[in-house]
């Protein structure tokens, strides 16, 4: 373990309206075994000592599962290491002396509510308008009735880890929310139970994506080279085969 | 007051099925005319806002978190049992119950626990159908591992992920509801209070955790779903927004709180490395199940762990407890791994760590076998430790992590409030005082797929309709009230922050009313958390105002409620003098040293009743009557 005192380059916005600006802040004594969350947790602490206001930043489970922390750290979606989110980072991975750049996911679909937390409610409505398979509650069949081929389900379950964290968008130029969108077209289009709906839930949702004014894919693969759980490109080809499908499909009704 | 369980007559297997041809309907029709609250949406949350919806209900559901999909069932890790017996093992729906019952040491309701095992299948059934991964064979049939307390396999899994999987399940159920204008989410609220009208629960008010506006919402039935209140002790496994507050101010408006004594201690968690620690990570049950425990035999050994022998090493679950050795459920686990500790055995640099050991493992299975089964856990591991568990012992120690206690439900899962229903880990009913592994997910989803849609039409076709709104002067009092109590926060201007008089509650907790507990200790823990306490009120220190994004404020209220029930908390553990499952009285122990009940005396529920503020609470006991599983005391040798 060592100490190290770094210097902080902090986004402070106070809601919405307010136009923001970088904060500087000098902190000593960080453990490298902290992680970048309780290093701003310190720092916090700090603040309300001195009578200032703390930095808001979402966060939860801090074991990386829940999606809600997202910061973008030097000029990355979750900082430098690729697979990890913002609450995984330890402060190992930071040199002594070092700056710190903290900004918020900055994309139209996510306004800023304050300093490093923004307002992801657009993925909700995505999901709502068809991320879901259509069975009420009772009357499942036996589980085991259907087998699934192991190799699907894996690939499957492969699309099916994505957080919702949004750092695909914010590490996009376009600030496209395809690897979200695409990850949950291709992980139920994978499984038997997923097929039947399936050419209407890929119009509904790029459709809302278009309404929450995401941009389109650049097909440059940031959001998949940043993405914590590493979901691959494979699903936006999916999702275009899946498109074209359902598109012929259409066009033949 | 008399607390009727209201638990079905008739043979064990028929109780459920009786009960609901028994309950009362509402016409298809009707349905839409009633209003549903669900604070929670957790596994139980959003499977009951789902299944509710899709009966025609009216739902509102409310969370914390800035998306439903986030609260913290998501962070299960290892899976969810079922009795479907496909392992072909001998696995019943009467196995899952006897395990059960006797993993919670024999202080749960035996017909609420049969019920529980009896939907059990049905949830597998449910959560493939909408598109749930489970681990699959390469036959295309689903695969299951073991966990605790357990000598069958029927733990169903995805990856180390099962709880986000199965939760957004749920989500998506919920969120089609929410397209079809069936449920509506009110993601930043906070809710603050629960409103009691005429006796019956009719509404909540909340802060809206963005504008800071104190906002009341009106419905028929209130149903509570938000887990559990680990983080009383600070560091926990929970997230750090899980709170108590819900359910500690419907226990203030009359809902008996029961068991608050029985806390889960989790064995397998990544040992605390600082003061600055802010939450501790959970390594999985399922670990268990190829990763072995131990500590060196010679306390004096400092030697890195591969250079100490086999013959050096003592691995003592496996020693003690040879016919479930990793394997035994929790509280066993936790309790032998302090005690390796307490006597000088513990490794690492604190000492307070003992070895989750894989190398056999990886030897009989290859390592990629492992990484199939585990990698996610042993990636997890690494980005913490910054040591590789393929190649050194991980390192555990135990950590606060699940509440077997809550508010006192009866059978139809109704609190002492009529019309207020309590789900999920936030009551206490089918875990006595040990929750087995994988069970809590399943009991999550069983009480919001399975159970409360039965439930809730039976009280809602006896109760009226009327035409109360929010001006109701109940629902005004209760926003005063909250605007009070905020006002009251930040206007105390101290000089401690919140996470520092927190962080002084979770260690009296931890210390005195943690894995082990003893009357002195209680007796000093219950001044010293009123002390802390007096406090807070005193010199909390809160920057800012209500009318905005305040985190601070957020936190405070949390807390001001944790240091209420903490001190009930000592309280339970203190008149329950007999030690069971996760509650442990060293006064109370075998030659042995392991739990000691004492059936004659305490084979009963602790429902606790507010009496008012810095007033002693009363207790009142619904007696547990054991017809179809005989206690015995506990041998998982």
């Amino acid at each position: 373990m060592a100490l190290l005192n770094l210097h902080l380059k902090v986004w402070r916005q106070k809601n919405n309206e307010d136009e923001g600006r970088f904060v500087d802040y000098n902190i000593q004594d960080i453990s490298t075994e902290m992680s970048i969350l309780e290093m701003l947790d310190v720092l916090n602490e700090k603040l309300i000592k001195e009578g200032q206001e703390p930095v808001a930043f979402e966060h939860d489970c801090r074991e990386g599962i829940c999606g809600c922390c997202g910061i973008f750290i030097n000029g990355r979606a979750h900082g430098p290491l690729k697979r990890i989110t913002t609450c995984q980072l330890y402060m190992r991975h930071f040199k002594d002396g070092e700056t710190i750049v903290l900004e918020p996911w900055r994309a139209k679909g996510f306004p800023v509510l304050k300093d490093l937390m923004v307002d992801r409610s657009a993925f909700d409505r995505i999901i709502a308008a068809g991320g879901f398979v259509a069975v009420n509650t009772g009357g499942a069949p036996d589980a085991n009735a259907v087998p699934i081929p192991k190799h699907n389900l894996e690939k499957a379950l492969d699309a099916a880890e994505c957080i919702g964290c949004g750092a695909c968008v914010a590490a996009c130029k376009n600030a496209s929310a395809m690897l979200f969108v695409s990850a949950k077209v291709s992980h139920l289009v994978r499984l038997p139970q997923g097929k039947p709906e399936r050419e209407k839930r890929v119009f509904a949702m790029l459709n809302q994506m278009e309404k929450e004014g995401f941009g389109s894919c650049t097909n440059t693969e940031a959001c998949s080279a940043e993405c914590p759980k590493g979901i691959s490109m494979d699903v936006i080809a999916q999702l275009r085969r899946e498109y074209f499908r359902a598109s012929v499909r259409q066009e033949k009704e | 007051m008399k607390l009727d369980s209201k638990i079905p007559a008739g043979n064990l297997a028929e109780k459920w099925s009786n009960q609901k041809f028994n309950y009362k309907l509402v016409n298809p029709a009707n349905k839409r005319k009633y209003e549903i609250i669900v604070v929670g949406t957790g596994l139980a949350g959003a499977a009951a806002a789902a299944s509710l919806a899709e009966l025609g209900y009216k739902v509102k559901a409310f969370c914390y978190q800035d998306s439903p999909r986030r609260a913290h069932s998501i962070a299960a890790q290892g899976g969810i049992n079922a009795a479907k017996n496909y392992q072909n093992d001998g696995d019943s729906v009467f196995r899952l119950f006897y395990d059960t019952v006797k993993g919670g040491d024999y202080r749960s309701r035996e017909a609420n626990v049969y019920r529980l095992a009896e939907v059990s299948s049905n949830i597998i059934d449910q959560c493939v159908a909408q598109g749930v991964p489970f681990a699959r064979e390469y036959g295309g049939l689903l695969d299951n591992r073991s966990f605790g307390g357990a000598q069958v396999s029927r733990t169903f899994y995805a990856r180390g992920e099962t709880g986000q999987q199965l939760l957004l399940g749920a989500y998506s159920a919920m969120m089609r509801q929410v397209g079809l204008g069936n449920v509506e989410i009110f993601p930043r609220s906070d809710v603050q209070d629960i409103v009691v009208i005429d006796g019956r629960a009719r509404g909540i008010v909340l802060r809206d955790m963005v504008s800071g506006k104190i906002e009341s919402y009106i419905a028929d039935a209130v149903i509570l779903a938000t887990g559990g209140y680990a983080n009383v002790f600070y560091l926990s496994t929970n997230a750090k927004g899980c709170n108590a507050t819900a359910i500690w101010r419907a226990h203030k408006k009359g809902a008996l709180f029961a068991n608050p004594c029985f806390t889960q201690i989790h064995p397998t968690c990544i040992p605390v490395s600082g003061s600055y620690q802010s939450k501790l990570t959970l390594m999985s049950e399922s670990l268990r199940n190829d990763g072995r425990i131990w500590v060196p035999k010679d306390p004096n050994d400092k030697r890195p762990p591969n250079e100490i022998p086999e013959s050096e090493r003592d691995y003592f679950l496996e020693r003690k407890y040879p016919s479930f050795g990793n394997l035994v459920p929790r509280d066993v686990a936790s309790r032998n791994a302090k005690e390796m500790i307490d006597d000088g055995k513990g490794v690492g640099l604190t000492g307070k760590a003992v070895y989750l050991d894989f190398a056999e493992a990886i030897q009989r299975l290859g390592k990629d076998s492992i990484t199939e089964k585990y990698g996610n856990l042993f990636e997890m591991y690494e980005q913490i430790t910054n040591e590789d568990p393929y190649k050194v012992p991980m390192r555990i120690y135990p950590a606060s992590h699940y509440t077997m206690g809550g508010l006192w439900v009866d059978y139809n899962l109704m609190t002492t409030i009529p019309g207020l229903f309590a789900l999920g880990e936030c009551n206490f009913s089918d875990h006595g005082a040990n929750r087995l592994g994988a069970s809590a997910l399943m009991q999550g989803l069983a009480d919001g797929y399975f159970i409360i849609s039965y439930c809730i039409g039976d009280y809602l076709a006896q109760s009226k309709k009327d035409k109360l709104t929010t001006d109701a002067p109940e629902f005004k009092q209760a926003e005063k009230d909250v605007s009070d109590k905020i006002n009251r926060l930040l206007n105390v201007n101290g000089s401690k922050t919140v996470d520092e008089l927190h962080r002084e509650l979770g260690m009296v907790m931890w210390d005195y009313v943690g894995m082990s507990r003893n009357a002195e200790g209680l007796t000093k823990a219950k001044k010293m958390i009123k002390d802390i306490r007096e406090d807070f009120w005193k010199n909390v220190k809160i920057i800012g105002t209500n009318e905005e994004i305040n985190q601070s404020l957020e936190k405070a209220a949390r807390v001001a409620d944790f240091l209420e029930l903490g001190e009930l908390i000592a309280e339970d553990a203190l008149q329950r003098m007999e030690s069971c499952g996760g509650h442990f009285r060293e006064e109370s122990q075998t030659e042995e040293n392991e739990a000691k009940r004492d059936d004659e005396n305490f084979s009963h529920v602790a429902a606790w009743q507010y009496n008012g503020a810095d007033k002693p609470e009363v207790l009142h006991k619904e007696q547990l009557q054991f017809e179809f599983v005989k206690p015995s005391q506990r041998s998982y040798k």
